[in-house]
């Protein structure tokens, strides 16, 4: 397919690219490094420095909370979060977690469908943490047999 | 360690940074085959879909259409909703694609190449109404697990490719024959390649006939990679699930196909009803086949403001699985009493029929419309929700949309 060469030139230019970004990140991170340590009398700081600042700046990146809200996954911020992330975010997006809304015995029985048919692995005693996350913050509501219309749109039809 | 660690993200936002500066630049990406491996984060423009569609989930990808996105007659890609059980193949090369046909029945084990397929067989087209079996989930009270889809996993597209049927009868169908399966080359959530992310199938009866499919075509074109390049199998009025997309081998089998997704609850309703909530056991729950009567309002957008004394024409389709709708009608008085409107005969067998009315409203105030279409059988779709089941199918309550006239 005429797209294939297309696709495989594509991806040859960008690790080339690649590898010149990541050149020039160095240099730039490198003289930023050396800029700021010539300004100060502690050389022997140096490394100690550049894996905390990098640690910092990525972890924050990661499990940046924003109004209560886990930015990365979508997540309510609150006990037992990060458990669900480390857990249950790997194979599926937490979207498939908070679109629904279940009691603590169809949860188990999910995670029972996963561990059977998934791949999931053995949660141990996070399973526990994980299930009261999830009924404490995703609470199942009742809907009976056909809701009202809501989140309706309103707008004034031109015809 | 941590130095590796800091690498590899320093490597992975600046990946970011050079695709996007690709994108801006690269004329040539668009030409070629849209790296879908990559995982762009924008699902509109990797997928080409309307701004307005509802993205469900985004690992595995699940997006749905809302009700006025879906007025073509014809379903063009920008509408059409997107399931899927795994992750999309990453390597999908046309000139090197094919299809095996093998199982027990199967009198000769035989392998095509697409060119084969194109020019050994016969094309056909047809417009074909494709429904996600788990469309309208959200509404189940208990909840049922799963995508909770509302009105929009249902599509009509054309779609052009040759009969799954003479593809059979040209490796030879044994007489103990019962059910096909297809296996596609979708990858497992879990990454793990001994298992398939879905491999369903259909009896025999619905895979010899007429309008079933391996379509090589969407709408005229190629097919877009998400909804199946370069092969996809199409069963109209059957769950969508039926409709394997990225097909590269069908099994005949000697009993009902036991893949992926064809066990347990999944794609299968209780086969005697049962109260809500109720617990069912695996045997007792038998495979979803046609699916029920439906129908949607695509015309007026609902939340519709009109003036008094104004005529409101009212469109949108129906459709009805294997069977036809016979009768379509509205009610803008929460169902005491009923209206019909007119109703088109199917293009061909299995297409969805549009439908049309005019209301006239008799004073100001908040209005439901409400459809409700009838089958062939005298079935018609509910106005509350049909018989609770543990994985939230088939619900084809009617559609309501939400008007005031001023």
């Amino acid at each position: 397919m005429e797209g294939d060469t297309h696709k495989k030139k594509l991806v040859n230019r960008m690790v080339r690219l690649l590898q010149l970004v990541v050149v020039l990140l160095f240099v730039v991170i490198g003289s930023l490094i050396f800029f700021v340590n010539s300004n100060s009398m502690n050389s022997s700081s140096k490394p100690a420095e550049i894996i905390s600042a990098t640690e910092v700046v990525n972890d924050g990146d990661l499990d940046k909370i924003e109004n209560g809200v886990h930015v990365r996954t979508g997540l309510l911020d609150a006990e037992g979060m990060m458990t669900v992330v480390n857990n249950c975010t790997n194979c599926h997006s937490a979207k498939l977690i908070t679109q629904n809304r279940m009691s603590a015995e169809q949860w188990n029985e999910t995670i029972k469908w996963m561990q059977e048919t998934q791949n999931l692995w053995d949660l141990g005693a996070n399973q526990e943490i994980i299930v009261k996350y999830l009924t404490t913050n995703y609470p199942y509501k009742k809907k009976g047999r056909r809701p009202i219309l809501t989140d309706i749109d309103w707008y004034d039809l031109e015809d | 360690m941590k130095r590796r660690e800091f690498i590899k993200k320093a490597a992975l936002s600046s990946f970011a940074t050079v695709i996007g500066t690709e994108i801006v630049f690269g004329s040539r990406l668009m030409k070629g085959v849209i790296p879908l491996a990559m995982q762009d984060p924008d699902p509109f423009a990797l997928f080409k879909k309307d701004k307005g569609m509802i993205v469900l989930n985004d690992k595995p990808w699940n997006i749905e259409a809302r009700a006025h996105l879906l007025d073509d007659k014809v379903t063009p890609n920008s509408s059409m909703f997107i399931r899927n059980n795994g992750k999309v193949p990453e390597e999908l090369v046309a000139s090197e694609w094919t299809l095996t046909i093998d199982g027990e029945s199967v009198k000769t084990k035989k392998t095509y190449t697409l060119a084969d397929l194109k020019s050994k067989f016969q094309h056909h087209t047809y417009q074909l109404a494709v429904e996600c079996g788990g469309n309208g989930r959200k509404e189940f009270d208990p909840p049922a697990k799963g995508n909770q889809w509302g009105v929009g996993a249902i599509h009509c597209a054309s779609w052009t490719g040759v009969r799954l049927r003479d593809l059979l009868k040209d490796a030879g169908i044994k007489s103990d024959a019962v059910y096909i399966g297809f296996h596609a080359a979708d990858v497992h959530l879990s990454g793990d390649n001994k298992k398939e992310p879905i491999s369903r199938g259909c009896p025999m009866s619905k895979a010899l006939q007429d309008e079933t499919i391996l379509a090589f075509k969407m709408n005229g074109e190629n097919i877009p990679e998400i909804h199946g390049h370069p092969l996809r199998l199409v069963a109209g009025g059957w769950p969508a699930s039926v409709s394997g997309k990225w097909v590269n081998r069908i099994s005949i089998r000697n009993k009902v196909h036991d893949g992926n997704k064809m066990d347990g609850k999944s794609y299968r309703v209780p086969c005697k009803p049962v109260a809500p909530g109720e617990k069912v056991k695996d045997e007792d729950m038998c495979i979803i086949e046609s699916m029920p009567v439906k129908s949607l309002i695509t015309y007026p957008r609902s939340g519709a403001m009109l003036s008094k004394g104004k005529t409101l024409r009212i469109r949108g389709h129906a459709w009805a699985g294997e069977l036809e709708v016979a009768k379509m009608e509205y009610s803008i008085d929460f169902g005491s009493t009923w209206n019909t409107c007119s109703i088109e005969k199917p293009v061909n067998r299995l297409a969805w029929q549009h439908f049309a009315a005019e209301i006239k409203f008799p004073k100001i105030g908040y209005y439901e419309v409400w459809a409700r279409a009838t089958d062939s059988n005298g079935e018609a779709q509910p106005m509350i929700l049909p018989g609770w089941n543990p994985k939230g199918y088939l619900n084809n309550s009617c559609h309501r949309i939400a008007l005031k006239v001023k």
